[in-house]
């Protein structure tokens, strides 16, 4: 009896220390109990190439989906024109690394690549960003605070977009080169421990390390700078920001263009992966960025980016196990997760 | 007596109702009007979409719960009949087994999809369905060992249904476009014009399968117009405008949306069980795609929401023009012959481009529709009218004392 009651209290308080895990940080349990699952259900060496990939593939949908949250959160904006920005984004990444800048990026050396690469994702940003600008004053702006307007206006917005992405660069499937030292895929070095011998694809890692840097610039910029904490108390109370004296609709303007231009280096990042491209990318990648921004909780960027960990992971993961139930589980994610928490892993609005 | 067939809910213009009867004669003797496959085949999908898009503005324009996931019904309906053909033969067992089945699973999934809107709020609601007929467009499109994948399937109709039964021989119909074109263009051949515009017309198991269309989407329409402008439609829009204030006056709002969402799904499962049986061929593109989720949404809005006669001007609006828009821009683009970017702007297949203008400027300009449009214009000039004659009442009188 006496050596049985300090266990049951260390139980006790274990299950206690559970429970508030579960409820201070949904999402880390979430992602914690994914990666716990999939490591059961396949054996190491796998789930060590599929974990990695499917975080690449999560930093790469988080850059898409971050500026659609932020949006969403600030202005209580619902873009779904948003997928017509990460199109736009390939389709130019695609254009500046065929055309003018095609000769660096055959070549095998990877500082010449840089050449293409580095102006090929600035240029998606930037026109990405410059369509964005001109989409938000045209089209958005008339109709602020109008959900059911919103969501019309853009998506009539985003066919017109697609549609002139058509004119300008045809309706077919355009191939794009992945750069010459980004191809292929390196094997990891015999002699580490338990992951020795295993081969990983290169671009995914670039794609992983781009996405992390991006990740942190933004956690950078939205708590410890001046222009992040007006960001997230406008997405807290925007009246309030008002009252303050700052102008909310120049600040948004700012956060839009910086989320299409996102989407843009998302999109031009996914065209490389991919190595193909369509004006409808675009639309088929909305599916993973609407099911990440509501499993984050809308407005969260932390939120955004767990989500894509999660969508990032389930996919490569179930698409491993059974490849034919890859969107059923995406889906099942969202379903199951809003049924547990409806407002999202980190929620910061209430919708 | 028309009060009582369309529930009260007259079109309330003069132009609407001019519209709507012609829409009607066109469609009640439109395979003798025109002839041809294709135009056939826009008359029977615009009967089958005033079906669908009534039955999307019940939940759209009447309740204001916007979802995405109506094209998702729209394919059980149709997959329904295919699998139920393709399992027990070309009978009209097997089809009304095919759209019974289809008729549960719907009713299922939108209950489910009903209850999840208890869990999240409106706009969340969208994004959920939106996810939900993906990953249900997903599932068809990968089992293509039951519904052929992206290949589809074909329907085999029963006999009756089909081009090989001929109940009637020769018929003869009139071309009125064909009499039109000569009319215009060569007054002088009028007779001759008149003469070549009749035209034998194939009466098939085809064109009885359009009659029962026309019937269903007639019947449906009128039940449609009867539901919203009962004691039940009346809340549903109570909802519309206020929920928390609908909530206040005692009424359960949570299962008024649920069965709006339910009864919309089974009406479009219908539909899509009687497109199957039109067209004889289903696939996901043709059922489930994301792109006919949208020109659902545009039909709704161009036609004018909260206004079940918008969903007739829309759906045929939009079927034709995305039949014929693409003549129009082809013989502009021949007659101006511009190259480069400009040209290929009014390249025939970007017609959604020009569409999607027009949707989007409506969405600014006219936010209530055609329909809603047209009634507010006929308000106006009644209200015109009634203005004069109180004046020149008010003059008369004067001059009398």
């Amino acid at each position: 009896m006496s050596q049985a009651n300090p266990s049951v209290g260390q139980w006790a308080l274990w299950r206690d220390r559970l429970l508030k895990l579960q409820s201070d940080k949904p999402h880390l349990v979430l992602l914690g109990l994914m990666l716990f699952l999939a490591f059961l259900a396949m054996d190491p060496a796998t789930w060590f190439v599929l974990t990695i990939s499917g975080m690449a593939m999560g930093t790469m949908l988080f850059l898409m989906a971050s500026g659609m949250t932020l949006t969403f959160g600030l202005m209580s904006v619902l873009n779904l024109a948003h997928g017509a920005f990460i199109s736009l984004g390939a389709f130019v990444g695609a254009v500046m690394l065929t055309g003018a800048l095609g000769v660096y990026t055959v070549s095998p050396s990877l500082g010449w690549n840089l050449l293409a690469i580095l102006p090929a994702l600035f240029a998606a940003m930037a026109v990405a960003g410059v369509v964005g600008w001109l989409f938000e004053v045209i089209v958005i702006k008339p109709v602020y605070g109008d959900h059911l307007k919103q969501i019309l206006v853009t998506v009539g917005g985003s066919i017109v977009l697609i549609q002139l992405i058509e004119v300008t660069w045809g309706a077919n499937e355009i191939p794009v080169p992945r750069p010459g030292a980004l191809r292929g895929a390196f094997v990891i070095e015999d002699w580490v421990p338990l992951i020795g011998g295993l081969v990983m694809e290169k671009f995914r890692m670039v794609a992983l390390i781009l996405g992390l840097t991006v990740y942190g610039l933004m956690l950078w910029v939205i708590d410890r700078t001046r222009l992040g904490i007006l960001v997230r108390a406008g997405v807290e109370n925007r009246e309030m920001v008002e009252i303050q004296g700052y102008r909310i609709g120049l600040l948004f303007l700012g956060v839009f263009i910086a989320g299409s231009a996102l989407a843009g280096l998302g999109g031009a990042m996914w065209g490389m992966y991919r190595e193909i491209i369509t004006a409808h990318m675009g639309e088929e990648l909305m599916i993973s960025v609407i099911v990440i921004i509501i499993l984050g909780g809308l407005g969260s960027i932390r939120g955004c980016f767990y989500g894509a960990l999660l969508v990032g992971l389930i996919n490569l993961y179930i698409g491993y196990i059974e490849p034919r139930l890859a969107a059923v589980a995406t889906v099942g994610l969202m379903v199951g997760v809003l049924m547990w928490r409806p407002q999202g892993l980190i929620p910061v609005i209430k919708v | 007596m028309l009060q009582s067939i369309l529930s009260g809910d007259l079109p309330r213009s003069r132009v609407l109702s001019v519209a709507l009867i012609a829409i009607l004669i066109a469609l009640a003797l439109g395979p003798f009007l025109f002839p041809g496959t294709r135009a056939f085949a826009t008359l029977g999908m615009i009967c089958v979409f005033i079906i669908v898009v009534a039955a999307y503005d019940l939940m759209l324009g009447y309740t204001h719960i916007v979802s995405f996931a109506h094209t998702m019904f729209f394919g059980i309906g149709a997959y329904g009949v295919a699998l139920g053909i393709g399992h027990f033969g070309s009978g009209f067992g097997a089809i009304f087994i095919g759209i019974l089945g289809a008729l549960l699973l719907s009713a299922a999934l939108a209950l489910l999809l009903g209850l999840l809107s208890l869990r999240v709020k409106a706009i969340f609601f969208a994004l959920v369905t939106l996810a939900v007929a993906f990953a249900f467009l997903s599932v068809v499109t990968q089992m293509y060992h039951i519904t052929g994948g992206e290949d589809g399937l074909r329907v085999r109709v029963p006999r009756e249904l089909g081009p090989a039964f001929r109940p009637l021989d020769s018929v003869t119909g009139f071309d009125l476009f064909g009499f039109l074109g000569v009319l215009f263009t060569q007054p002088w051949n009028l007779v001759d014009g008149f003469r070549d515009a009749f035209f034998t017309v194939r009466f098939t198991g085809r064109t009885l399968m359009y009659y029962a269309l026309f019937l269903f989407a007639g019947v449906i329409f009128l039940f449609l117009l009867r539901l919203v402008n009962s004691p039940f439609g009346r809340v549903l829009q109570a909802i519309r405008e206020n929920e928390f204030r609908a909530q206040a006056l005692g009424y359960r709002t949570v299962f008024y949306r649920t069965a709006v969402v339910i009864l919309s799904a089974l009406l479009t499962t219908f539909a899509g069980a009687l497109f199957a049986l039109f067209n004889r061929y289903v696939n996901p593109e043709n059922t489930l795609n994301f792109e006919l989720m949208i020109f659902i949404l545009l039909m709704c809005v161009l036609g004018g929401m909260g206004t079940l006669y918008g969903a007739i001007i829309g759906a045929v609006v939009f079927v034709v023009a995305q039949n014929y828009l693409q003549d129009v821009l082809g013989a502009l683009s021949e007659a101006v012959n511009v190259g480069g970017f400009v040209g290929s702007l009014i390249e025939p297949s970007h017609w959604l481009l020009w569409f999607g203008l027009l949707f989007v400027a409506s969405v600014y300009f006219f936010p209530s529709g055609i329909v809603g449009q047209l009634r507010i214009w006929a308000r106006r000039r009644e209200m015109r009218q009634t203005v004069a004659e109180h004046q020149t009442e008010s003059s008369a009188k004067e001059r009398l004392t």
